[in-house]
């Protein structure tokens, strides 16, 4: 089980941040959102339709007002930034080739990497991917971005770069985000709203100012990055002194 | 450590379960690939470029094995007819062999080994590095856009691929027998003629398209469903050799004890 009532809502056209520690399945959430993962009980909701009892065809419907960017950007390595690009387009459209050139040359230059279309994603840095990715994730002109840990990785410049992308997405394109990150401080800069889930449930909720303020014990051992805390630095184990006494 | 005769039994019929339950989902993922395959056959250049992939790419490998399978065919085909003194008989023994038999079974392990095990490690990487579940947010289906066209080109190329294997043996086994051994070159060609019929053909083109499928089918299964890390990848070429070349060869029993 990996969540336990959990219960969040995610308001339109806002940057909503969902933090917690790895493995508290952060990811699995975003999944259910796109409905790749049905909860075994309860309901996910979006834009008015209960993703999970949605049929295929409605799902893919559905799937193509969002965009989903990919800790690792996942581009398809077969095909260049460009191609990567105009995939969705080409998929869902019947667009002229050249208003397919148009469109896709309009998100590169969006995301500063319109000299690269023609690399393929084996050649770009990390960073680059995932401004590559974040143009692909745009190109359907989606209502909702999804990012997984967008920042995780990335040199202080490339994080900068992502950071002001996903700020200025969401503003000047009327989006709602939805950002999945531990990285407490980049989150603080950007986020309208944060959820704090640990343990399968939300523990906190707030602007950041707020969370940052907050004397729960965890929320403060997370905002802070204690070391040990309510989230104990150990991993379960039997008592340190019997097993290192008690020979094996 | 020897384990106790019930656990060994329990071990026996935990796999055999597993076994079934595992076929049970490649006729699934089957069938889901057949009703995705319209999306395919929209695109022929994704069609074209994994029949050049699987088919075009192992030419070399297949013309090679081909070449050297059908001269040792010619060598131990005459030292057998040789002491029946039926020397004349080549050119039917090979072509027999070749065409009903060796043709579609070597050239299946072969497309195993070289095809089958490309198209699982990319299916795999592609499903480690998250590229079919960017596929699936961006509403296309993997299975129609990545795993269709590999099946299909698959099950094009193989057939194919094992008529050019048993042209290519058969000419082996005329280099060895005709050109060096001394049979007759018009015997060797007149006596294939008489003893080989449409049936005969018919066989292996049955054996090919069913190897084909096989072949394709389980390599696109092992690529898609293999674990999402390095060693999973890995795991699901080996996989896809062994069970090909397992279920080949019970294949081609079960075909042969049908349509003799």
């Amino acid at each position: 089980m990996i969540f336990s009532g959990l219960d969040l809502t995610i308001p339109q056209g806002r940057i909503t941040a969902i933090m917690g520690p790895s493995g508290t399945g952060k990811t699995t959430l975003l999944r259910m959102i796109t409905g790749q993962l049905a909860p075994a009980s309860g309901d996910v909701r979006v834009a008015g339709q209960s993703v999970p009892g949605l049929p295929r065809e409605q799902l893919y419907q559905l799937r193509r007002r969002m965009g989903m960017l990919f800790q690792n950007g996942a581009l398809l390595t077969d095909l260049d930034v460009f191609e990567n690009i105009a995939f969705p387009l080409r998929e869902h459209t019947r667009l002229p080739e050249r208003l397919v050139r148009h469109v896709v040359l309009t998100k590169l230059q969006m995301v500063g990497l319109r000299g690269a279309a023609r690399l393929m994603p084996a050649e770009l840095s990390g960073g680059m991917a995932r401004r590559v990715a974040m143009a692909r994730a745009m190109v359907l002109d989606p209502e909702l971005l999804l990012y997984d840990e967008p920042f995780s990785g990335l040199d202080p410049i490339s994080l900068g770069v992502i950071l002001r992308l996903i700020r200025r997405n969401n503003d000047t394109l009327g989006l709602t985000s939805v950002v999945v990150s531990h990285d407490v401080e980049e989150i603080a800069q950007i986020a309208d709203f944060c959820y704090l889930i640990s343990g399968g449930r939300v523990v906190a909720a707030g602007t950041p100012a707020e969370l940052g303020s907050s004397d729960d014990p965890l929320v403060a051992q997370f905002m802070s990055g204690a070391a040990d805390g309510p989230v104990p630095f150990h991993y379960p184990a039997e008592d340190y002194r019997k097993e290192l006494l008690g020979g094996g | 450590m020897v384990a106790e005769p019930p656990g060994f039994f329990a071990g026996l019929f935990r796999s055999l379960v597993r076994g079934i339950a595992k076929l049970g989902a490649a006729v699934l993922f089957l069938g889901d690939i057949l009703r995705s395959s319209p999306y395919a056959l929209r695109r022929p250049r994704l069609l074209a470029e994994q029949v050049h992939n699987t088919g075009v790419l192992s030419l070399v490998i297949i013309m090679t094995s081909a070449f050297f399978v059908g001269m040792v065919l010619g060598l131990q085909g005459f030292d057998a007819l040789a002491r029946l003194r039926q020397e004349d008989l080549l050119g039917a023994v090979v072509a027999l062999t070749l065409l009903k038999e060796l043709g579609p079974v070597v050239t299946a392990l072969l497309f195993a080994g070289r095809a089958g095990t490309a198209i699982a490690s990319e299916i795999g990487l592609m499903r480690a590095t998250d590229q079919l579940s960017a596929m699936e947010v961006m509403a296309v289906n993997p299975v129609g856009r990545i795993v269709a066209p590999r099946f299909i080109g698959g099950v094009i190329a193989l057939p194919l691929l094992a008529a050019i294997f048993s042209c290519i043996g058969i000419f082996g086994a005329w280099f060895i027998g005709v050109a060096v051994l001394g049979v007759d070159n018009g015997a060797f060609w007149t006596q294939m003629q008489e003893f080989v019929s449409t049936e005969d053909v018919r066989e292996g083109v049955v054996k090919s398209i069913v190897f084909g499928i096989a072949a394709s089918l389980i390599a696109t299964f092992e690529g898609y469903n293999c674990p999402p890390t390095a060693e999973g990848v890995g795991m699901a070429t080996t996989r896809t050799v062994v069970t090909t070349a397992i279920v080949v060869l019970i294949l081609t029993y079960i075909i042969t004890a049908l349509l003799l």
